[in-house]
């Protein structure tokens, strides 16, 4: 029987694979918002499981939330890029260095 | 125990395009394996009997946010993003990435979350998750819905205003109201009066 430590064990997986992703991919705003989405989604997958195990739907109202909060975050992330590249012709994150104080 | 097939191939398939997202070299093949990685996510919580959210996370994330990152990929020149430091990064990623799990899995093998008291009750066949879920979220989180609402709306304007191109000349420039002329336009100048034989 899949107990909820199962579920837990793979959103604990995928949080580290994408924690690691950050890491190594220091370069690239895009990879690095992808990486974001992937640590969402393994929030969502705990929501997800604690909701079913605990038989109660609030959970899932919150992965809802945390949806759309996410897709409005990626938007404008995207947004931005698109700015910065337009101005600066890199996505770079060394190059990206005008805030430094 | 057909269950538990499911639930260990879907794991396998979602870690791997995990896998894949972070170490792929071009972002497009990532952007795709990211979206295989949301399909098996979807399995997973059609597992769980969440059948609502798996539905939204395929519209919104693979219908509308995936295809946002994939154009995003398109527009862009990303060759000229190298990735070096991948190697010298590797280390400490992997060394953050395997004591996060460790951790993780320490602290959830010595809970007691499976045990008898987080065993759902076997839902009842006339249980309609969409419609328990919309009861709730129309009641109880209205107002926290009508403010996700309000973000979405926030994000539109946005990301409508940041890339917003601002040309200057010709017919390209991009289409702005001048409200001092339109407040001081008179009838002469909109209306002109031409006098002609019949014919």
């Amino acid at each position: 029987m899949i107990s909820l430590t199962h579920y837990l064990i793979v959103s604990a997986l995928l949080f580290a694979i994408s924690v690691a992703g950050i890491f190594l991919n220091r370069k690239n705003i895009l990879i690095l918002l992808m990486c974001i989405e992937l640590l969402l989604l393994a929030v969502n997958l705990n929501f997800v499981a604690f909701s079913h195990y605990l038989n109660n739907l609030d959970g899932q109202v919150f992965v809802f939330f945390i949806l759309t909060v996410a897709a409005a975050e990626s938007a404008i992330g995207l947004a931005i890029l698109v700015t910065i590249f337009r101005n600066r012709r890199t996505i770079n994150v060394d190059d990206l260095h005008s805030l430094k104080g | 125990m057909f269950e538990q097939i499911l639930f260990y191939w879907f794991t396998a398939v979602l870690l791997f395009a995990a896998v894949g997202v972070v170490t792929l070299r071009n972002p497009v093949y990532a952007a795709l394996s990211l979206i295989l990685a949301f399909f098996t996510m979807t399995a997973l919580w059609l597992l769980m009997e969440a059948e609502f959210l798996a539905i939204v996370l395929i519209l919104v994330y693979v219908g509308a946010v995936m295809v946002l990152f994939l154009f995003v990929i398109m527009m862009l020149d990303l060759k000229s993003v190298g990735r070096e430091g991948f190697i010298r990064y590797l280390p400490i990623g992997l060394g953050v990435a395997v004591m996060v799990a460790l951790e993780m899995i320490m602290v959830l093998q010595r809970s007691n979350f499976a045990s008898e008291r987080y065993t759902p009750p076997a839902a009842a066949a006339d249980f309609n998750n969409p419609e328990a879920l919309g009861e709730l979220l129309y009641t109880h989180y209205l107002y926290p819905f009508e403010i996700a609402a309000v973000i979405l709306l926030v994000a539109v304007i946005a990301a409508i205003l940041l890339t917003l191109r601002k040309r200057d000349a010709g017919d390209q420039a991009a289409k702005t109201q001048d409200i001092e002329r339109q407040v001081r336009v008179k009838s002469e100048d909109r209306v002109r009066l031409v006098k002609m034989k019949s014919e």
